[in-house]
């Protein structure tokens, strides 16, 4: 590999992870880095464009989008990383679990991901979301009732693998029982790569409830979220495009960060990829 | 002494092969009744009654009658299970709460406008993808390699519901070249079509920029150099055809994810297809309407994610997949 391209790529890697830093820290201080309430309405000036006053201009209820922004920030946060954290928990549990043991419990965990993922996209979770009714709760309730395949499919292909090793046979003719064949050998190898898999699930989680705020079916109003604020900026395309400009722009670099920061990780777990 | 030097049959057409075809189509089958079952469940998580639901609670007595009629829910869940499998595997997937039509009638009406959407994307994917993958691949690291990796990770990171607004404001509002949205002649596919197509594009031409560049370093190009074939032949005869190869099954494979993403794009330009049915749907809590979209989408995705499948296994035939099941 040529060093300038090694160099580029762990500038941006290095470049992603103050990005996520950043934004980490932008959303547990907003109340106190936000210039005005997100949701001080200011009916006479809606749909102000950006001005030295309020630098990314004003939503149709003459909120401060820079503020919404900020504030939005925690609500992606929140549901990337709590939807990402379950799934991962949840997925590695059950795949470690069945493809260990082996026979039905296998059998059956791999019928349920393929139906899963008969599912494209966020279709599933679009239906759960039209059943259970719009909330931050449900959303992450619907994206984990379709995110946790991913991991769970991983884990059960990496033990499956990882069974077949000469110190997972070392370590049972030395008595250790399942639990800590999986505890102490299994799980430590996983780790790589669903780390791998997290970061970019954080970033498709937080895709996901943009995606359904847009349609009206995640976070509700007045309550600020990104998804929900692209929404409302499709209805004004013509006369204040500054309404949709932003929050996409937050969504793609924040998107662009965690897409960075697992192609970082992958390539530093197995430095034979290029 | 004689010996055979070509085989009977085709690679593609072997005896492993067809076993392959086999068993993977027999798995067709179970994974569609596991997927009607799953939706046929949506109905039972509806918190409270469901007719409630589907007509809002100041429905009259009689219109609650109907629904309940058509629903069975006098019967055992047992008894509406069996009935929805077996309507749905005729084509009956009930009557549209609000319209009164039969579902299929509905999705039948919109698939045509989301099959052309599906269509447009994958041109737009393919055009881009192909042309720019191959010259980025041959002019490594030059400035349009860098411009198309740059593409490539921005086009997945850019979400549709973004995207779509930004191509109106800048090609519809500004310049007025395209149509805002709707339906209605080839310009007012063009800007949905990319839309849906930048993601799978941006997928494709990565790829096609690393296969063309394995191509490249292999020995039979280097032979085909050493033997006086100018360049563009070498580039054409036997790397591109190789290259073509495995974009066009991994197309295949992403296929599916269009229809997913058709979901948003065809809200954003108000395209009359089935996504933007689904969302209506939706929006109006027409139950019927949207357990037979969701069910003919599902359908859909795994029968074309099968011949995908297929035809992956096809072009490349050393990946047999042993033991996998």
């Amino acid at each position: 590999m040529k060093t300038s391209g090694a160099k580029k790529s762990s500038a941006f890697f290095v470049g992603s992870i103050v990005a996520i830093v950043a934004l980490i820290f932008v959303a547990l201080c907003a109340p106190w880095l936000a210039p005005y309430d997100p949701n001080e309405q200011n009916l006479r000036l809606g749909l102000q464009g950006p001005s030295l006053s309020h630098p990314l201009g004003l939503d149709k209820m003459g909120r401060d989008i820079l503020s919404r922004l900020i504030y939005g920030a925690r609500i992606s946060l929140y549901v990337g990383f709590v939807t990402t954290m379950t799934c991962l928990a949840t997925g590695t549990l059950l795949g470690t679990a069945c493809g260990f043991a082996g026979g039905l419990a296998d059998s059956l965990l791999c019928r349920i991901i393929d139906i899963l993922l008969a599912f494209p996209g966020i279709l599933l979770a679009l239906a759960l979301m039209a059943i259970l009714g719009p909330s931050i709760t449900n959303v992450i309730i619907a994206l984990c009732a379709v995110g946790w395949v991913g991991y769970a499919r991983l884990a059960r292909g990496q033990t499956l693998v990882i069974k077949e090793r000469e110190f997972v046979g070392a370590a049972k003719s030395l008595g250790g029982g399942a639990r800590h064949i999986i505890f102490h050998h299994v799980l430590p190898n996983l780790m790589a790569p669903l780390l791998v898999q997290a970061s970019f699930g954080v970033g498709s989680a937080i895709v996901g409830e943009a995606g359904l705020s847009f349609l009206g079916l995640g976070v509700q109003p007045p309550t600020a979220s990104w998804g929900s604020m692209l929404n409302q900026g499709r209805q004004f395309l013509l006369i204040a495009p500054h309404l949709t400009a932003f929050p996409g722009l937050a969504i793609m670099v924040v998107v662009l960060s965690v897409n960075i920061f697992g192609d970082g990780l992958r390539d530093t777990f197995d430095p034979r990829r290029v | 002494m004689l010996v055979r030097t070509r085989p009977l049959l085709p690679k593609w057409k072997s005896l492993v092969m067809l076993r392959y075809s086999f068993r993977r189509i027999m798995v067709l089958l179970p994974t569609v009744w596991g997927a009607l079952t799953l939706i046929f469940l949506l109905r039972p998580l509806i918190p409270g009654d469901p007719v409630d639901f589907m007509l809002g609670e100041t429905a009259r007595q009689a219109d609650r009658d109907i629904i309940r009629k058509e629903f069975h829910l006098d019967k055992s869940i047992g008894e509406q299970y069996a009935l929805f499998l077996r309507n749905a595997a005729v084509g009956d997937l009930g009557r549209s709460i609000h319209t009164r039509r039969p579902v299929m009638e509905m999705i039948a009406e919109r698939f045509p406008a989301t099959f052309e959407l599906a269509l447009g994307a994958m041109a737009v994917a393919l055009f881009l993808a192909f042309p720019v993958g191959v010259v980025s691949a041959v002019k490594k690291d030059s400035v349009i390699d860098s411009g198309s990796r740059l593409f490539a990770i921005l086009g997945v990171a850019m979400p549709n519901f973004w995207l779509g607004p930004l191509l109106i404001i800048v090609f519809s509002i500004y310049l007025g070249w395209f149509p805002v949205a709707g339906r209605g002649g080839f310009a007012s596919l063009v800007l949905p079509s990319i839309t849906l197509g930048t993601a799978m594009c941006a997928i494709l031409t990565r790829m096609t920029r690393s296969t063309m560049v394995e191509v490249l370093g292999e020995e039979y190009i280097t032979t085909a150099r050493a033997k006086g074939l100018g360049e563009f032949l070498v580039l054409v005869k036997h790397a591109l055809r190789n290259a073509l190869i495995p974009l066009i099954t991994i197309m295949g494979l992403q296929f599916g994810g269009l229809l997913a993403g058709s979901i948003i794009t065809e809200t954003v330009f108000s395209w009359p297809g089935m996504g933007a049915l689904l969302i209506s749907a939706i929006q109006s809590r027409d139950f019927p309407l949207l357990q037979g979209l969701i069910a003919v989408i599902c359908v859909c995705y795994i029968v074309i994610n099968l011949i995908a499948d297929l035809l992956y296994a096809i072009a490349a035939p050393n990946i047999r997949l042993s033991g996998r099941e």
